[in-house]
Order: C-alpha cells, then sequence, then structure tokens
C-alpha cells in the first residue's frame, strides 16, 4: 500500500506491506539513527517524533502515519549535535547505540517541561535504557546544557 | 612522566567517534550492510537434549526467495570452540556449526537463507525436524560423573591441559594451594563456612549480536561484525568452515557494546557458511530473544567458602571451591574459573595457608561466555561477603576488618601467581569510601522512622590487566604527506573509548595534537597483530605498544631529520613540530619531513611495536553502598553508591568515571534483579527485557565516583585498567547492607524483595 507523510520536513510516498513497522520503514528510507534495542518496546531506541511527541517506532505501524509529521535525529541534526556535545563532554554516550533515541527524548522533553527538575527528568526518560553508562553521565550532560541554554536565553 | 606534567594523557579529552555517534551517523555493523544481503536465521531446538532423526527441509526450499536451508549434513564434522582467546586456546573443541546433537532449548538446528525476511520465516515453519528427545541435565550440581554425557562426541577436543573430560561431563578441574589450609583453619578461632551461589547473567548490551558477509574480488570471505575479537574470529571461522586462515578478512566497524559477549564469536558462523556456501552476501541479526536465550551469558557458580581468623580479626586461611556452569558448550569454562580465586583472595594480604579448587561442568542449558569480571565477580562475591560475615561473627566493623587484612603496595600476592603489588592504593580507596558516604555516622543502619531502615554495606575488588605471558598489542605508526600520522591498531573499541585513549598516549608520546594523528578501526588485513579487547588488556597491553613504537618512530624522525639537515644524529632534538640541530638552529618541520619522504626514498618512516607482559597488574577499588530497605515489602532500593579506584594514573578522566558508574549499574543489576530462569525442561522464561530486567534509570540511586591513584611503573603513563573491576564491589556491598540494615544474609543473587522479605519474617518468627 503506499503512505504518504512528512519526514524531517519532506513530503515523502513509500509503498509498503500492510504489517510494515515504522522502524523498518525509516531505516529503509536511510534514517539509520533508528535503532531496534529489544523489539519489545521496553528500550527506547527507536524513539522518533510524531509530530513533535515522542513515540516508539517499533510499535507502530507505518501505515498510521499517514499524514503525519515523523522526525528523527537526522531531522534535528544541528540541535542533537549541539547536546552531543556535552554528552561527549562527560563521555556519557559511549558506545552510541542508544544515542540517538535517547537524544531525540531529550530533545522532546526540553520541548514539553519547563525548567524540569532531576526527579523529573529520570521520570521522563525512565524509558530509554542504557547498558553502558550507568546514567550519571547523562543526567550530567542534561544539567550542564539546561544551564548552558539557560545562559543563552538571558 | 609525572601525570601532572602531562598535555593530554590524563585529561578528560572527548571521543574521537563522539560526533558520529550522537548525530545518529550509519557507523554500526547493520547500518553498513549492503541491502541485497541474504536474510539468515537460525531454526532452534525446542529441546534441551535430543538427536536429530529427520530433517524434511523440501517444502521450505520450495519457498520463493530461498536460497538454501542448511543442516548438520552441510557443516564439516570438525569441531571448533568460538570462544575469542589465544591459541591454543584452553576452551574445549567441543562445537560444529550445527551438529546432529542439540544441547540446549535454542540449539541451533537449521540455517535458513533467502532474499527477504518473509521468506525466511515462512520456511522456517515448513521445516520438519524430527528429534529423539533425551534426559537433559539442568541442575549443575548433579553434572559431574552422570551417566547423562552432554558431550559423549569422540573427535570432542581439549588443546590445553585444564584438566577437562568429556566422559565426566567436565570442561575443567584444578587445584591451586599454599600452606595446609585444613590445619591452619583447624588452628583459628573463628571460621566462617557458607556457600554462595551467583548465577548467569545477561551482557545486554544495546546492539545485539550481528554479522555480514560476501566474497571479494580475490573471492575471499570478507566478515563484518560486531566483535571485540577479529583476530580470533579470523582463526574460529577458519577453523569452522574447514578452510585456510589466509581466505578470510574480519573488519570491526564501531561496536553498540559489548562487556564481553562479543569475546565469543556468537553470530558470524551462520552468515559465513551461507555466503562460502552461496557466493552470496549475507546477514544475520540476532533478535533480543535470542540474544537472551542462545548467547554467552556470565557463568553460574556455586562457591563453598572457607575463611579462618583469630580473635583479634587477622585473617589465616581461605579456602575456596567453585563449581562453574559453562551449559551446553564450554566457551571460556576453563578460564573464567580461575579468576573466581585468583582475584578474590589475594584481596586478603598473605593468610598462612590458602586452597583455590574447582570443578567446570557441562549441563543442558544454553552456553556461557565471557562477561566483564570474567569469574572474579562471581569469586567476590563469595569471598567478600564471607569476609562480611567474619567481621559479624566477630562482632568487628567490616572495614576495620579489612583495614587490619588488605593487601597494600609492595605485599607478595601468593594466590595471584605470586606477583608483587607494585602499586596498590587499596588503602586510601577504603578510606575515601568510607568519608565520602559518610560510613562512622551510617554504620550499620539508620531506622528512617517511616517502616523503612538504610543500611550501608562494603567490599573490595581487583582484577587484572591483560592475561600475562599470552596477551600481545601490536601497533604501527606511520607518517604520512603533510606529516600527519596513521595510528594503526588491532585492538577493538567496543565503545570503551580505546581508539580515544590509544591516540591520547600517542599525541603525547609524540608532543603533538591529537588531530594530528588518524587512528584506523581493525581490519585483520590491513591492522597489526592484537589479541583484542578483552581481559582488561587495551589501556595496558596495547597502551605500552603504542608508547614502544612511538619511541622507535621519534628516533626515525631524528635519523631522517638529521639526515635532510646534514647533520649527525646526535646533535638534533625533535619537539613534535620540528627536528632542530641544537648546534646551529637549523630546523626542518614534521610536514616537510613527510612531504620529502614521499619522493626519491628508500626507507618507509613507519614503526612498529608489540607488547605483552610477564605480570598483570592488579586495579584496586572499594565500594560502599547505601541501600533502603522497606521492612513490611522487602523491597530494596539504592540511595547512594560510593566508588573509589586505583586504575594506577587515569588515562582519560570522564571515559574512565563513566565505565565506573556503568560498571556499577550493571553490578546493581545483577544483584537486586538480573537472573534467567529456566523452566523444568530446560526452557529459558527470560527472553525478552519484559522478563530479564535491566536496571533503568530509577533503579540505580547516586553512583559517586573518585579516583585513588598509584602509578603503575610498569604501564603506559603508570596505568592499569579500568575496565572489569568496577562490577565487581556491587553485589558483595550490597549483600552487606541488607546485612546490616535487617540482619538478613542472602547468599544467592539476586537479592529480591522475596528473598529478603522471607529472611526477614523467618528472623521475625524465630525472635
Amino acid at each position: 500500500m503506499e503512505v504518504q507523510f512528512v519526514l524531517n520536513k519532506k513530503q515523502i510516498r513509500v509503498d509498503v506491506g500492510t504489517d510494515a513497522i515504522l522502524l523498518n520503514v525509516l531505516r529503509d528510507q536511510g534514517c539509520k539513527s533508528v535503532k531496534c534495542g529489544c523489539e519489545t518496546t521496553n528500550c527506547g531506541l527507536c524513539t522518533v517524533w510524531i509530530d513533535g511527541k515522542s513515540r516508539l517506532s517499533c510499535s507502530v505501524l507505518a501505515a498510521s502515519v499517514a499524514g503525519h509529521e515523523i522526525t528523527t535525529l537526522e531531522g534535528v541534526e544541528k540541535e542533537a549535535a549541539e547536546f552531543g556535545a556535552f554528552l561527549a563532554d562527560e563521555g556519557a554516550e559511549q558506545c552510541g547505540f542508544c544515542s540517538p533515541g535517547f537524544i531525540m527524548n531529550v530533545l522532546a522533553m526540553l520541548r514539553e517541561l519547563d525548567n524540569p527538575g532531576m526527579e523529573e527528568i529520570k521520570e521522563y526518560l525512565a524509558g530509554n535504557l542504557c547498558r553502558c553508562t550507568g546514567y550519571m553521565g547523562q543526567l550530567r550532560a542534561i544539567q550542564k546544557y539546561l544551564e548552558y541554554k539557560k545562559g543563552e536565553m538571558e | 612522566m609525572k601525570p601532572e606534567n602531562m598535555r593530554v594523557v590524563n585529561h578528560p579529552v572527548a571521543k574521537v567517534d563522539a560526533q558520529a555517534l550522537v548525530t545518529g551517523k550509519a557507523v554500526y555493523t547493520n547500518d553498513l550492510a549492503p541491502s541485497d544481503c541474504l536474510v539468515v536465521k537460525i531454526v532452534r531446538s525446542p529441546h534441551a537434549h535430543a538427536l536429530i532423526r529427520e530433517i524434511e527441509t523440501a517444502r521450505a526450499e520450495a519457498v520463493p526467495g530461498i536460497e538454501c536451508i542448511l543442516t548438520y549434513k552441510d557443516c564439516p564434522d570438525k569441531r571448533f570452540t568460538m570462544a575469542g582467546q589465544t591459541f591454543p586456546e584452553p576452551s574445549p573443541y567441543d562445537r560444529l556449526i550445527l551438529d546432529r546433537r542439540v544441547r540446549f532449548v535454542g540449539d541451533a538446528a537449521a540455517i535458513v537463507a533467502g532474499t527477504s525476511e518473509e521468506a525466511v520465516k515462512k520456511a522456517m515453519k515448513l521445516i520438519k525436524i524430527k528429534y529423539d528427545v533425551l534426559e537433559p541435565i539442568l541442575d549443575f550440581r548433579k553434572a559431574k560423573d552422570n551417566e547423562i554425557l552432554v558431550h559423549p562426541e569422540e573427535n570432542w577436543k581439549s588443546l590445553c591441559p585444564v584438566g577437562a573430560d568429556n566422559k565426566r561431563n567436565l570442561c575443567a578441574h584444578g587445584v591451586s594451594e599454599s600452606g595446609d589450609v585444613e590445619a591452619v583453619l583447624e588452628s583459628c578461632d573463628y571460621v566462617v563456612d557458607r556457600v554462595y551461589h551467583t548465577k548467569a547473567n545477561q551482557q545486554a548490551m544495546m546492539e545485539t549480536f550481528r554479522t555480514y558477509t560476501y566474497l571479494d574480488a580475490y573471492g575471499r570471505l570478507n566478515v563484518v561484525s560486531s566483535t571485540q575479537v577479529p583476530f580470533h574470529v579470523r582463526r574460529i571461522l577458519a577453523n569452522a568452515l574447514d578452510i585456510p586462515k589466509h581466505k578470510i578478512r574480519v573488519i570491526k566497524p564501531r561496536i553498540g557494546g559489548g562487556f564481553g559477549a562479543k569475546q565469543t564469536s556468537v553470530s558470524e558462523v551462520y552468515p559465513a557458511i551461507v555466503t562460502w556456501k552461496t557466493g552470496k552476501p549475507a546477514k544475520i541479526l540476532f533478535t533480543r530473544e535470542e540474544s537472551l536465550t542462545a548467547s554467552s551469558p556470565r557463568h553460574e557458580m556455586e562457591m563453598h567458602v572457607r575463611v579462618g581468623a583469630d580473635k583479634e580479626g587477622n585473617i589465616q586461611a581461605i579456602d575456596l571451591y567453585t563449581l562453574s556452569n559453562t551449559g551446553a558448550f564450554g566457551e571460556h569454562g576453563p578460564t573464567t574459573v580461575g579468576l573466581s580465586g585468583h582475584k578474590s583472595i589475594p584481596l586478603y594480604a598473605s593468610p598462612k595457608a590458602f586452597r583455590f579448587s574447582y570443578d567446570v561442568v557441562y549441563t543442558n542449558v544454553m552456553s556461557s561466555g565471557a562477561y566483564r569480571g570474567y569469574g572474579a565477580t562471581q569469586g567476590i562475591f563469595a569471598v567478600e561477603s564471607a569476609v562480611n560475615e567474619l567481621a559479624l561473627g566477630l562482632g568487628m566493623d567490616p572495614t576495620i576488618l579489612r583495614e587490619k587484612n588488605m593487601v597494600r603496595e609492595g605485599m607478595a600476592m601468593p594466590a595471584y601467581y605470586n606477583e608483587t603489588a607494585e602499586s596498590c592504593a587499596l588503602d586510601r580507596c577504603l578510606a575515601r569510601a568510607k568519608e565520602m558516604i559518610g560510613w562512622d555516622e551510617k554504620y550499620p543502619c539508620r531506622d528512617m522512622g517511616n517502616g523503612k531502615v538504610r543500611g550501608v554495606g562494603v567490599a573490595l575488588a581487583m582484577q587484572g590487566s591483560g592475561i600475562s605471558s599470552v596477551d600481545t598489542g601490536t601497533v604501527a605508526i606511520k607518517i604520512n604527506d603533510d606529516g600527519y600520522y596513521s595510528l594503526m591498531i588491532g585492538a577493538t573499541d567496543m565503545g570503551t573509548g580505546c581508539d580515544t585513549i590509544l591516540t591520547q598516549m600517542a599525541a603525547e608520546c609524540l608532543d603533538c595534537e591529537m588531530d594530528d594523528i588518524l587512528v584506523h578501526g581493525v581490519d585483520t588485513d590491513i591492522s597489526p597483530y592484537d589479541c583484542g579487547s578483552y581481559a582488561s588488556s587495551t589501556t595496558y597491553v596495547t597502551g605500552m605498544a603504542v608508547v614502544k613504537t612511538c619511541e622507535t618512530l621519534r628516533k626515525k624522525i631524528c635519523e631522517r631529520g638529521a639526515g635532510f639537515l646534514g647533520c649527525p644524529v646526535e646533535d638534533v632534538e625533535f619537539d613534535g613540530e620540528r627536528v632542530t640541530n641544537l648546534k646551529t638552529g637549523e630546523f626542518i618541520t614534521r610536514k616537510d619531513i613527510g612531504n620529502r619522504v614521499m619522493s626519491f626514498n628508500n626507507e618507509p618512516l613507519s614503526a612498529s611495536e608489540a607488547f605483552s607482559s610477564p605480570t598483570s597488574p592488579p586495579p584496586f577499588m572499594a565500594g560502599i553502598a547505601e541501600v533502603e530497605i522497606d521492612k513490611e515489602t522487602g523491597v530494596a532500593e539504592m540511595i547512594d553508591y560510593v566508588a573509589v579506584v586505583d586504575c594506577g594514573t587515569v588515562v582519560n578522566p570522564s571515559l574512565a568515571r563513566v565505565q565506573v558508574e556503568g560498571g556499577i549499574a550493571q553490578g546493581i543489576g545483577m544483584a537486586l534483579f538480573e537472573d534467567i530462569v529456566y523452566n523444568k525442561k530446560g526452557k529459558n522464561y527470560s527472553n525478552s527485557f519484559m522478563q530479564y530486567k535491566i536496571p533503568s534509570r530509577l533503579d540505580v540511586g547516586k553512583i559517586r565516583v573518585e579516583f585513588e591513584s598509584s602509578y603503575e611503573p610498569s604501564g603506559p603513563f603508570g596505568a592499569k585498567s579500568i575496565g572489569e573491576i568496577v562490577i565487581n564491589t556491587p553485589s558483595p556491598a550490597i549483600s552487606n547492607a541488607i546485612q546490616n540494615a535487617v540482619n538478613v544474609t542472602i547468599r544467592e543473587l539476586p537479592m529480591t524483595a522475596e528473598k529478603i522479605y522471607r529472611g526477614i519474617r523467618e528472623k521475625t518468627e524465630r525472635e
């Protein structure tokens, strides 16, 4: 079947099976940042935005996004690099495999929450698993990035 | 060179590949695989132990798009091991790519390759396999000398004298001792005599096992794989396919985590045999379910410990017997078990006697493998828990007991192959950890007044830095036009950052910037030999190879510069940018040298050196956990974890810190909830992240890390290892915290709320 949607600000049209999963369709479209870590919606690696909200692309049928707007890390590369530099300064990207999904959710959080506290941040990102870092470095990076952004605004 | 005088080493440099990783570039195996790869999948046994009587594949082969279906009849009958170890491997040669005998639920029974996932899945359903179901051995305590044999075959082979005997289900057996343990224990005022049990654990790296393969212009098998051991994979595939090693090339792209899992060649043989048979590119991606049910988890171990002391708490003797469960195959079985004793007993300076004996047995569960800590984690849980029980028995603060007994710099370690602790700041680590947590105020526990009580608990740990007299790292550096350097390494960065820290070392040695050096990932056709990234070897072993290579290259640069300047080499100095004639002030830049050696040149300007060490200097650490127990439910919640590590000079403080934090988080998972659960028929229930829970950011509490560095004279810039030791303290420290909070001692991991609750209830009923 044919599905049309907006991918990273570009209108696209893809021919997919009725049971095609969005995750696979996005990877086939060259968005290799979108990773699969578990197949059971536990890990957060496949996080993309649908109409600006974080969703797990492993549990979304491609057919269901017709007419919607999808954003992957490739679509917010500049912002990802900006926050990513803070992550890298902490050494907290480590293997990097969970970074795209994690960064997508961090950027979604910054859009959704105003000046979030540490507990709020941990809750929001609880679905993004990371096996390398023990999470502390990620949290340091977020805190420093928030301070930097605040400084930028002032 | 002292750390404070270093320009690049001992600084928190960002990883050289960071930009690509945080912007999601296509750098991992599956991102790079050509789109026309055949999809390879495995039909797996539903039985824990069976013989294949018949496989009917005709209907499956007729599915459009199916390229080949392989059964045991198509595979060489030559046994090999998937363990990534230096030849001759201590792990027995006990595997075939496909075998008539299947040995665990999930063992490979057939390989299916086709042009699409749909076709392959359809074909898998149409393959009919008739099994003669056999009785399995599922209890590892009953495996040794059982009449059921996991490996009765005649072509089973053990290459090393590790005490293996397939006719007894023994993968290894051994004893090492010093002094008369029984007599010394007899003379002790107090003896702890306990049994501890650690379960198999999954490394659960976010990128599952995956490999793609293709034939190149020379008809050679090219293998791109998420592996920690490219050079070993080359040998393993040559053995498995029974073809010469020169027919195989292995390339390692970026790796999405390994933690030891990828020190076993879990996925490579399947697409390799498909490509070798069909000539077509092929790819396998393990699902998470396969990665949790047919992989290479930590060895389950049961450890019987006896620790004896005098009235004052001076430890006199340690006796440890370890029973290790290697599962269906012997990967890393003979070696992991050794660390359970050799890296736990030496924490306590020189008891008058020690004994360490072990058996490693085959059973019909998934094969074990290498997981961060590699046996030391299990042994340290047992020995440290026993020392904590000794403190309890003596009515002594467990940190004071350790201050009396722990190994200190300059001491001999009889249980550690008689090596001396040339660098050891363990005493400072423990002192600082106590300060950080506020031990003296918090020990043993504080009632929070809301049904909850907070306890603190302590453990020490050690590991090694590479495998002594075995691990070999080779490095090559060449100088290119405009004078930039290529750093060629065979060590495999699996996310841990060795490409970065080895570049830091080279930049320090060559007096240049990081940007002047290009580092190459591993390609067995091009990279110099390295045994791979495991056994905490890279910083220490390959790091020293970098230092040696740079020294040689600097000499050559001076010689060449002096030649161009027309003066004796004794008169010149190289400052990283230019070679200067100290007598005349004349100089030639590195850039000019790089360009000039590309014309009318008869000798390449490059250097290559190897390093292997006769010793394996241990890093040391102290970990203290603060845990809150809900007395009504038994739920244990992590509040705070402090870790102070002596890894010698810290090469990159931010990467080292994240190693520690990550290792502790994994250790917390192991301690509190990670468990591989089998049913009575050997089916693995822990087959997804719904059942096999790894810690989320809500489960780990606060983790705080500091370093107390010693200086290791045999290491690069005084450095030792960091990667593995960090997983060793959480289990015993958390167990001790629970003990100090609610007076319940849990000797079997994981320490779930149910076990704690039951312990509290039994205690209440007794009282």
